[in-house]
């Protein structure tokens, strides 16, 4: 559930457009590198972004008795890295914005942030982090989704805690009264939510490492020893 | 192969509809979108005085057409994700075949015609 359109004043909405821009900037440098030295890797890119189009039209009920929707992010960033991660992002909420009048135009600089940039920022931290721990793949990609997932969902909290502080005036007790209550909301709401995406994002990278692990060990998204050991005991 | 991992999954998701069903037979809760309650807060936090600076473009006429658009949405990504899937799995049967006659290529042109 992103930033309804209009519901962020000035100068929040253009504040996190400042921060989005260079971020999506840099991933099209990126993307547009990657694309040119290995083409073969565009089908892996197209796979990821589906992946964000299909999960971020399932609009799901959950245990609070209201309905949100997952994110599908954390795969392209765990493939690709964040900064990609914020180009395929923004495709779907600009789809969403324009055609569903969910999210807005206005709003488009926050929810890239928090879709596009910090939840997939996390994911890939958990991720690295948990490979190096040599725990196991398909449950570091379990967490890292599922954390990506709930982060968003905590950024937005953030962001409109920010721009309604409770009294009026941003204080640190208004900003903390009232990320409780936008917490309350999208934090709960989404928690189911984030532990499905994370199944199910372990599914797809399942299914990808079966038919595909010569491209994600060349792109150094996961070692060649690991497939080894995952093809072996082919969980 | 073995299918551990999708019936975790699948008991992730069970677990999910059972406690949805559940939930919403015993309860009167509405399923509304969390992004309205959102709103709702923040018209509670200042004091009901606030206006949208900007109003959507274009807004679906009805839920209809707005479930058609998601729909499409889940669609698209759907077909580009099994597209591309079958293309991976068809493409890798093709060169483990082939990689196969290639080691066998004596054994087979001797037995050709």
């Amino acid at each position: 559930m992103h930033i309804m359109e209009g519901f962020l004043d000035t100068p929040w909405w253009q504040l996190w457009f400042a921060v989005s821009i260079p971020v999506i900037l840099y991933g099209i440098y990126k993307m547009n590198r990657l694309v040119s030295e290995k083409r073969e890797i565009l089908p892996l890119l197209a796979v990821a972004g589906a992946f964000i189009f299909v999960l971020s039209a399932l609009k799901l009920p959950s245990v609070s008795g209201s309905c949100s929707h997952p994110t599908g992010t954390g795969i392209a960033a765990i493939m690709f890295g964040p900064a990609i991660s914020a180009v395929l992002g923004t495709i779907v909420l600009l789809y969403q914005a324009l055609f569903l009048a969910h999210g807005g135009l206005t709003t488009l600089g926050a929810n890239v942030f928090s879709m596009g940039i910090a939840g997939p920022l996390a994911a890939y931290i958990v991720y690295k982090a948990g490979m190096k721990a040599r725990i196991n793949f398909y449950f570091v990609v379990f967490l890292a989704t599922a954390i990506g997932d709930w982060v968003t969902y905590g950024v937005t909290s953030t962001q409109l805690a920010l721009a309604y502080p409770q009294g009026g005036i941003l204080t640190f007790e208004g900003f903390l009264a009232q990320l409780k209550v936008f917490g309350a909301i999208f934090g709960l709401t989404q928690l189911p939510l984030a532990i499905m995406e994370g199944a199910v994002s372990a599914l797809l990278f399942k299914y990808v490492v079966n038919v595909k692990s010569d491209i994600l060990v060349e792109m150094k998204v996961i070692e060649a020893a690991v497939v080894r050991k995952l093809r072996g005991s082919s969980a | 192969m073995s299918k551990k991992l999708e019936i975790i999954v699948l008991a992730i998701v069970l677990i999910f509809a059972i406690q949805f069903i559940y939930m919403s037979s015993t309860t009167d809760a509405e399923y509304m979108g969390a992004d309205g309650q959102a709103e709702d807060a923040i018209k509670e936090a200042t004091g009901g005085t606030y206006e949208p600076v900007a109003e959507p473009l274009w807004e679906p006429p009805s839920s209809e057409i707005e479930s058609l658009l998601f729909g499409l949405q889940a669609a698209i990504g759907a077909g580009v994700l099994g597209y591309f899937l079958g293309y991976y799995r068809a493409k890798k049967r093709y060169e483990n075949d082939l990689a196969r006659k290639g080691i066998n290529k004596s054994e087979g042109d001797s037995q050709s015609l």
